[in-house]
């Protein structure tokens, strides 16, 4: 089994010093750091493969094409799909999210229909809901937040009913931390004939995913939290429903024929990806899902369910410290947390100045933080490359920072 | 690297000098960074002469914005409201003399911003009152 020493070594970035101290990063739901191994298959790419897909015959173009479309099986593997027709590449949970919204918003979405989402949304899978509603005539309503910060599962059948068309959720709150018991969610959406969506952008990275046994229509996922390049993303979609779908973005390459008049669509998952994609992102994403692979999720989970207790423990020492969300085994590696009299931003800025990087502010979930009673809060998330030295360095200059401020 | 939090910045974000309300301000305004969510309101009351006499503020927000605020307040007594639309980023930083990273500059301008835009409606209202 791979140690932590040289999983350590696999990434470049923890030998830059961050104001000549070691980089404790801790800023992992905002975007992981990427291994050498995905580093290198992109600048491999751009060295010796580089070539626009499926548009030309010539040997380059064949050979990028065939890394890309492998790219896509490796995806389809990953989330357990029935192949590389279910896969479409996207930038990143967002636009998979944007696809869903204007695809079936506009042409599926009629009024008095609803569309249901949890009170953990990120912006990315609230905003574009709210405003194909707001422009369709059609209702949104939340599954409801427990008083301890889980999915409220009897007000998800409240919320879903015979006029539901969508049923849209995260699967891990980027927040919080919770899980959401999704595939109790979407038997209710099964009952009801709506379509389930789930934004993976927390789950993928952390935990194996199971299309299939999750019984879900559609899941997004950015590349970028999972060791993957900046810029790719995808989306799952079960092929029936694809194939019936109308395309989001129209262009080159999505298209079949063409004359001065009418379009008619490629096949899938070509019809849902207009324009150059980003290849050496696909490229970069099927080797940071081998390198996934190579640790092994049951690992990932124990490494970071270990180190989500341990950063509980160590901060409930800390009387000035409130933390908010869950307790650690209903949710991922994510503690966010709030200081007595000293504002995220400062506790940020500190926490900086000792080399660690977290995340301050409402953390694209405006809303949900107003219901918490707060506008924003400190959140520490953790990757398998974090250590118990880790937690303890955050818990060290937080210790100091409550000093200086008392 | 020299901290942002010096022990002025923590000692008026803790003691603030100037915070408060005044009745009857010549210049009041109220706005936030929308994305801290900090607050800031100030008074301003001007003497005879049309110099600031007394300034106050209230707010919620992070050690940054409202000890700037507050320092701002001590600097600009005896000041005209015109000299302190004269006032920029590099007078805020300079009064603060820590360094700051540019989102922190954000929250460090918010009291000046805030003020300025006061001093341009009490403007406006004084120029609609003399026409
Ligand atoms: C739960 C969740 N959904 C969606 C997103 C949006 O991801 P991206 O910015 O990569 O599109 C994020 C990222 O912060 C997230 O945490």
């Amino acid at each position: 089994m791979i140690s932590i020493t040289e999983i350590l070594k696999d990434f470049p970035i923890f030998e830059t010093k961050i104001h000549g101290k070691r980089l404790v990063y801790l800023d992992n739901a905002a975007t992981t750091q990427k291994p050498r191994q995905v580093i290198e298959a992109i600048s491999q790419y751009y060295e010796t493969r580089n070539a626009n897909v499926h548009r030309g015959v010539h040997y380059l173009s064949e050979i990028a094409s065939e890394d890309y479309e492998e790219a896509h099986n490796k995806v389809a593997k990953f989330l357990n799909a029935k192949g590389m027709e279910e896969i479409i590449f996207t930038r990143n949970t967002t636009e998979s999210l944007n696809l869903l919204a204007y695809s079936l918003g506009l042409n599926e979405l009629e009024k008095g229909d609803n569309i249901v989402l949890t009170r953990f949304e990120h912006h990315s899978n609230l905003v574009p809901w709210q405003q194909m509603a707001r422009r369709q005539g059609a209702e949104i309503r939340f599954i409801e937040m427990t008083e301890d910060c889980r999915l409220d599962l009897a007000s998800a059948e409240k919320a879903i009913d015979d006029k539901t068309k969508v049923v849209s959720i995260t699967h891990m709150s980027n927040a919080l931390g919770t899980i959401i018991p999704v595939k109790e969610v979407s038997k209710l959406a099964r009952e009801h004939g709506a379509y389930m969506i789930v934004d993976g952008a927390q789950s993928a990275p952390h935990m194996p995913v199971d299309v299939r046994e999750l019984d879900v229509d559609f899941f997004a996922f950015s590349g970028h939290k999972m060791l993957a390049p900046m810029g790719i993303g995808g989306l799952y979609g079960r092929e029936d429903i694809l194939e019936k779908m109308e395309p989001f973005l129209f262009g080159g390459d999505m298209i079949s024929i063409v004359s001065f008049d009418n379009a008619t669509w490629n096949r899938l998952p070509w019809k849902f990806e207009a324009g150059t994609p980003n290849v050496s992102g696909g490229i970069g994403l099927a080797v940071a899902i081998d390198y996934l692979g190579k640790i092994g999720f049951d690992k990932i989970h124990y490494i970071e369910h270990e180190l989500t207790e341990y950063a509980h423990e160590r901060l409930n020492e800390l009387s000035f410290i409130k933390i908010y969300g869950p307790e650690p085994k209903y949710k991922g590696a994510v503690v966010s947390f709030a200081m007595d009299g000293i504002h995220p931003h400062d506790i940020a800025s500190l926490l900086d100045e000792d080399g660690i990087a977290v995340r301050a502010g409402h953390h694209c979930a405006q809303p949900l933080m107003k219901m918490l009673g707060t506008d924003s809060t400190t959140r520490a998330s953790m990757y398998f490359y974090n250590t118990k030295e880790d937690i303890d360095a955050l818990v060290e200059s937080l210790q100091k920072i409550y000093k200086l401020f008392s | 690297m020299s901290s942002m939090y010096r022990q002025l910045i923590v000692d008026r974000y803790k003691a603030p000098l100037f915070k408060g309300k005044l009745d009857n301000a010549d210049i009041h305004f109220h706005d936030a960074n929308p994305l801290c969510g900090d607050e800031i309101e100030v008074f301003v009351r001007l003497d005879d002469e049309g110099k600031i006499k007394e300034a106050k503020f209230d707010g919620t927000g992070c050690a940054i914005s409202q000890a700037s605020v507050d320092l701002l307040l001590e600097g600009i007594e005896g000041m005209t409201p015109d000299e302190v639309m004269g006032l920029d980023a590099d007078f805020i930083k300079e009064m603060l003399n820590i360094p700051l990273t540019p989102v922190r500059l954000k929250c460090a301008l918010l009291g000046l911003k805030v003020l300025q835009a006061g001093i341009l409606i009490h403007k406006k209202k004084q120029e609609a009152g003399e026409s």
